[in-house]
């Protein structure tokens, strides 16, 4: 498993494929919506559905080139001649893309700030970060899973997205409605507990389940 | 395999739906407040929930599929799911009249029943689309089966997560309490909820049994065709193609 992390991480520094493209992605969606909302600066609510909706956008870019080049270069059959858990795959993909939102994330969101956001979001850091991570393993956990599926398909550019938006929307849901009290002047940082709670027991469900199902992706 | 009962199911779904009907028109008592258009409820909230259930049982034939590797689950699976979207659609629209006429537009997003069916929607809708992109048969059950059971865990989460996000404005048909409904309007929409669940059996093993001889056939042709060369392979389905 930290074989598969460690080469894909390499890869990642050598290339500069992904990460560098989510954030110039999740940049440039900010300017977009700082036009098509008409808005100088934007605050509470409204804030926290451009930040996640960007986010999301950008993570659905990753989990479209998660597999493939797995498939394409025949990693998948090296891997299932290799002595090992074919689960390791999945944890370590799983890994890999959490890393990837992680780094985006940590461009993306003081980009966030400088170019669109109102109020200052580091007095509620913590708080942030808090949601920040839950939400990411979500996204890591069903990005994974549905990248697994799409690599499958002929059509995976078409399919990736189409499966994942809906799969997130509870996502999207309890991760906007944590973060916008966040997002105001003088936050004080208080989150509403269920938020925290829902997006947790999506990770939970959704990290079980896909834990039991991944095998069966990679038989062949 | 599948033709077994069928024509026992077939009366009780006719006698059911029949009789759900006449007890929704003649005995079933108007709304005191939305009078005559409340009786769509009788429709809409049946739809609905034999649609969820249909779903969910899409994803336990795909647990079956995978653990025993039987395509005949596979098979089961896909009608399940399939005739469930036909029935999701119904249920859409019928919601849709309904809350037209009780609130005024034809779309409430405040509503979390109806936001949360319309997101299972969106995702089932791509089920068909995932089939029809793999073109290995194997691959397509594997990989269908994992859809139908990833699927079928997010409907409850779903509709939690869309739960708690918006207010509680519609009406809790089948709550702890049971509801505030009349014994009357409680009886019609039982009735009703039987008759659809009925119907959703007949349907599933006549498109199961259809498909099944569909196969057969296809493949009695095949063998027929094995000397002279004018056998054409059947066009791409989603369907699976062979058990």
């Amino acid at each position: 498993m930290a074989a598969v992390v460690r080469k894909d991480v390499l890869v990642e520094l050598r290339t500069g494929e992904m990460v560098p493209a989510m954030l110039l992605f999740s940049v440039s969606t900010f300017v977009l919506f700082h036009f098509a909302l008409d808005r100088r600066s934007v605050e509470g609510d409204l804030a926290a559905g451009v930040l996640w909706v960007t986010l999301l956008f950008a993570a659905v870019l990753g989990i479209v080139r998660l597999f493939v080049a797995e498939r394409e270069q025949g990693g998948f059959d090296g891997f299932l001649l290799a002595p090992v858990d074919r689960t390791a795959l999945f944890v370590a993909k799983a890994t890999v893309l959490f890393c990837f939102l992680a780094a985006v994330e940590l461009a993306a969101i003081p980009a966030f700030a400088i170019l669109l956001l109102g109020p200052s979001p580091w007095d509620a850091l913590p708080e942030l970060l808090v949601v920040l991570v839950l939400a990411d393993l979500g996204v890591a956990v069903v990005g994974t899973l549905v990248g697994a599926l799409g690599v499958q398909t002929r059509t995976r550019e078409l399919i990736v997205p189409i499966l994942a938006l809906p799969l997130m929307i509870p996502l999207v849901i309890a991760a906007a409605r944590a973060t916008s009290p966040l997002l105001v002047e003088g936050a004080t940082g208080g989150i509403e507990g269920r938020w925290l709670l829902v997006l947790g027991l999506y990770d939970l469900v959704f990290g079980l389940l896909a834990f039991a199902v991944f095998d069966f992706l990679l038989e062949d | 395999m599948f033709a077994r009962g069928l024509k026992s199911l077939s009366i009780a779904s006719v006698v059911l739906i029949v009789g759900a009907f006449a007890l929704v028109f003649f005995y079933a008592p108007n709304d005191a407040d939305q009078g005559f258009v409340q009786k769509i409820f009788y429709l809409h909230v049946p739809l609905a929930i034999v649609a969820l259930c249909g779903f969910v049982a899409g994803g336990v034939f795909g647990i079956q599929f995978l653990r025993t590797g039987d395509r005949s689950h596979d098979l089961r699976s896909y009608v399940a799911i399939h005739i469930s979207l036909i029935l999701a659609v119904g249920a859409l629209i019928t919601g849709s009249i309904w809350a037209k006429a009780s609130w005024g537009h034809w779309w409430v997003w405040d509503e979390p029943t109806l936001v949360s069916f319309l997101i299972v929607f969106l995702l089932y809708a791509c089920y068909q689309p995932l089939r029809f992109a793999i073109e290995d048969p194997g691959r397509q059950a594997r990989t269908a089966a994992v859809f139908s059971i990833t699927a079928g865990a997010f409907v409850p989460l779903n509709f939690l997560a869309v739960r708690l996000a918006e207010s509680f404005t519609h009406p809790r048909v089948l709550s702890a309490t049971g509801g505030s409904m009349p014994g009357e309007m409680r009886l019609t929409f039982l009735v009703s909820l039987a008759g659809m669940a009925v119907m959703f059996v007949t349907l599933w093993k006549y498109e199961l049994t259809s498909k099944q001889a569909s196969m057969r056939l296809r493949a009695l042709k095949r063998r027929l065709a094995d000397e002279d060369d004018r056998w054409v392979p059947a066009g791409r389905s989603a369907a699976p193609q062979e058990l």
